[in-house]
């Protein structure tokens, strides 16, 4: 016989009844992510939705949880910045320079004031990048395509820079401990120079077309409010705090490299809401573009290229030179080498690199060259080798696009790291990110999750 | 029809299914990683995939047919992958873009499926971390002369099984 | 390890209130640390948090450190750095769960909200368990996954799958390189 009781059991997908009058009767469970274009493919937000307000937000993290904490217990410090790189992949080079500090501490070494220079640019043109992504993505996510492809035209031309110096768009893997890889290549400030006006001028179009518009403006403004004691008690830093009108910089509060020598200023919001976020972006991005017209001027001069005794020797010369015996001055003479090595000769690798043989990876004159030379590449390179930072532990922090960037490293003095962990940034922005979106409409989550720009790589690591 | 081959007909109208394939591929980015801000590079108007008709992305696995999973899949993300895959209906074609999906990249550890294939068959792998621009859109005509060799029938159309992919040809 | 600790009011405050529970301070390049007993790591937090003297009203960050390979006992040590507004200063505070096997400390998203999700990453990776935490639950890893695998005895590819692999032949007709 058939059972004919009626199931009236509420079907699965309801939590609860609400019993206040004009109130819908069920509230309703919304799984978003996370494979979902709004979420950056790697987030799930679980919504309890009362039509379409967020009645209760559980946010799951991990989807890209890769491993980065254990591989660089693996690999030796100098190895690890590629991983680094794949952290915050839209501004990889200052995750480099905030690994490349934190190992510098560690050995308490120094690199020159030009390298220091180049790696405020580089820093610079990175945030750049990044906020550019930020508002491109976010503005896409609202519809506003246009945004996009004008914001990703002006990445295009610090991306195609980018790569001159680096050798890659993206994974640049540029900085070293003590130094960096190679110079800057001939007349690049100037290209540098030439390119920054074109990207504001993408910036300044993309901000006629956004900042005023009703639509957008009508989907930002106080949409996603934290006020400053929450966003301070919950760990947020970067723009997000900003925007509550914490004036937070790490580069004004505990300046790193050389940025108190640049006068930028830190701009602020008042609300604490994605408008406020947005604008705090655009308005970083003019003042980056300020502390690269500084550092531009100041940089202090490149590699001497005159050479002292005379004509420089291409790398095959001077190797017959050797094998003729004519050894005698061979330390002193400067050598042209390949084209490859452009930038990383030995006159630039002095003019830039920390003189530490600990860390510093020797030009690649000398370890072609001489035996001193051969056997400090040797001693870097070979594996149980390599930097050996003395035992100790540091904590490193970098003012990063989205916020405080840090690493606690501990060495126990052999030449891998004992342990690194990273304090990504976007962790404790998605931590928070509950209290923006509950209260407000589920189409709010989009706009708020766009402007805390959660970068996948750093938050799960 | 004695041959073993296709018929002149049933090739003719294969060709022409194939053509009108090629030129209309609808991408499913299953973006995670770093290699995305390459696809945003990509899809965007400097490189353009839409000169190849494939730029519209289709944010429903139900109305791609082209996956493309872009950037590192995590063991935790395996499963989901899988479900995205197996919602897409025939003729589906799968584009692993960059090494960590091909083979896992430098992220031999716990938490990373060491290449895509492990989960789902893989049509097509763009090497590189990430890929630049350029080979993305040397995979993708790679990927149409490759559909365009395909053998693509009406059987698909009358509720006939379909060859998985990879045995097709 | 550890350069002689230069005079530091907010130690000697700590030192006055928990005494012998102060085990251990440093100042290696320039990071002052204090090591604390677990027993007494929630009541420094909180002291940490209130004083004015100190004012460490911001939570950068809280991991966790398995001191295995380093031969050292207690085997596990959690991490805390503090900021300071007010005074511009760092800390750094550690404890060291007395138990190998069974790690505990107090958690101290009381005090810090912001520790919600730090600590329980510290509890995915390491299985340290923080008594009084809201929602003590994997966060990075997925719930099927057995073990913690930052401790150092997890080998680093030790992979637990949640789905079937499929098997991949050497000889993989069709297949393309670009």
């Amino acid at each position: 016989m058939a059972d004919t009781t009626l199931n009236t059991a509420p079907p699965p997908w309801t939590l609860e009844t609400t019993s206040e009058p004009g109130s819908r009767q069920h509230s309703m469970l919304l799984n978003i992510g996370p494979s979902h274009p709004a979420m950056h493919g790697v987030i799930r937000i679980i919504t309890e939705l009362d039509g379409e307000n967020v009645l209760k937000a559980e946010i799951e993290i991990g989807y890209l949880h890769r491993g980065f904490e254990k591989d660089c217990e693996v690999v030796g410090w100098g190895q690890a910045f590629p991983y680094t790189d794949r952290l915050n992949y839209v501004s990889p080079l200052i995750n480099n320079v905030c690994f490349a500090m934190g190992v510098e501490k560690l050995l308490d070494i120094h690199p020159t004031e030009r390298c220091d220079y180049i790696r405020v640019i580089m820093s610079e043109v990175s945030r750049i990048t990044d906020h550019l992504t930020c508002v491109a993505a976010g503005a896409m996510e609202l519809g506003a395509m246009t945004a996009f492809i004008y914001l990703m035209k002006a990445r295009e031309y610090l991306y195609g820079l980018v790569e001159e110096v680096t050798g890659a768009r993206l994974t640049v893997s540029y900085l070293r401990v003590g130094g960096v890889k190679s110079d800057l290549p001939e007349g690049w400030l100037e290209r540098l120079k030439e390119a920054l006006p074109k990207v504001m001028d993408c910036v300044d179009e993309v901000d006629k077309l956004l900042t005023r518009n009703r639509i957008f403006f009508d989907r930002m403004k106080d949409v996603g409010v934290i006020s400053a004691e929450d966003a301070w008690s919950l760990g947020f830093t970067g723009p997000v705090l900003r925007s509550t009108g914490m004036a937070r910089d790490l580069r004004k509060d505990e300046p790193y490299l050389v940025y108190d020598q640049f006068d930028f200023d830190v701009p602020v919001g008042s609300v604490g809401d994605n408008y406020d976020r947005y604008l705090v972006r655009v308005e970083e991005m003019r003042q980056s573009v300020r502390i690269l017209d500084q550092a531009m001027a100041r940089i202090p001069g490149g590699p001497v290229q005159v050479d002292l005794t005379g004509r420089p020797l291409t790398g095959a010369e001077m190797v017959d030179v050797a094998k003729m015996g004519m050894t005698a001055d061979l330390l002193l003479r400067q050598v042209r080498p390949d084209p490859t090595l452009e930038g990383a000769d030995k006159a630039a690798i002095r003019n830039l690199n920390a003189p530490d043989r600990r860390a510093v990876l020797p030009p690649k004159e000398d370890t072609y060259g001489n035996i001193e030379g051969l056997m400090n590449h040797f001693m870097l390179i070979m594996e149980g080798e390599g930097i050996k930072p003395p035992p100790g532990e540091i904590y490193i922090a970098n003012e990063a696009p989205n916020g405080e960037l840090g690493f606690y490293m501990v060495s126990d003095g052999t030449g891998r790291a004992y342990r690194v962990h990273c304090r990504p940034p976007c962790y404790y922005l998605m931590q928070g990110m509950n209290r923006m979106i509950v209260g407000g409409m589920v189409a709010d989550i989009v706009p708020t999750f766009g402007m805390i720009n959660m970068i996948a790589g750093e938050l799960d690591r | 029809m004695t041959n073993d081959g296709p018929g002149f007909f049933t090739s003719r109208l294969s060709d022409g299914i194939a053509w009108a394939r090629k030129w209309s591929l609808f991408p499913y980015p299953f973006v995670t990683a770093c290699c995305g801000m390459e696809y945003m590079s990509v899809a965007s108007a400097h490189y353009d995939l839409d000169r190849f008709g494939a730029a519209w992305p289709r944010f429903s696995p139900r109305q791609a047919d082209m996956l493309l999973v872009v950037g590192t899949i995590s063991q935790k993300m395996a499963p989901i992958l899988r479900r995205v895959y197996d919602q897409m209906c025939e003729p589906k074609w799968v584009v692993a873009f960059g090494v960590c999906t091909c083979t896992g990249g430098f992220y031999d550890n716990y938490a990373t499926v060491q290449g895509i294939d492990r989960v789902i068959p893989v049509h097509c792998y763009i090497p590189g971390c990430p890929p630049r621009p350029e080979t993305v859109l040397d995979a993708l005509m790679k990927l149409q002369a490759r559909i365009q060799k395909e053998h693509h029938g009406l059987r698909g159309m009358v509720g006939l099984p379909i060859p998985p992919p990879g045995e097709a040809t | 390890m550890g350069n002689p600790m230069p005079e530091n009011p907010v130690l000697n405050r700590l030192r006055a209130q928990l005494g012998e529970a102060v085990v251990e301070t440093h100042a290696h390049r320039g990071d002052v640390t204090v090591v604390v007993h677990p027993d007494r790591y929630h009541e420094a937090m909180r002291l940490l948090h209130d004083d004015p003297e100190s004012d460490y009203d911001f939570m950068t960050d809280i991991t966790c450190v398995d001191r295995l390979k380093l031969k050292l006992q207690p085997r596990f040590e959690v991490v805390v750095h503090l900021y300071s507004s007010r005074h511009n200063a760092r800390i750094r505070v550690k404890t060291r769960p007395l138990s190998d096997t069974d790690p505990r400390v107090d958690s101290i998203v009381d005090i810090y909200p912001g520790a919600n999700w730090p600590e329980r990453e510290a509890y995915d990776m390491f299985g340290i368990r923080f008594n009084g935490h809201p929602d003590l639950r994997r966060i990075l890893m997925y719930e099927e996954f057995v073990g913690h695998p930052l401790r150092k005895d997890y080998p680093v590819n030790k992979r637990q799958p949640r789905i079937p692999m499929r098997d991949i032949p050497d000889d993989r007709p069709g297949m393309m390189f670009v």
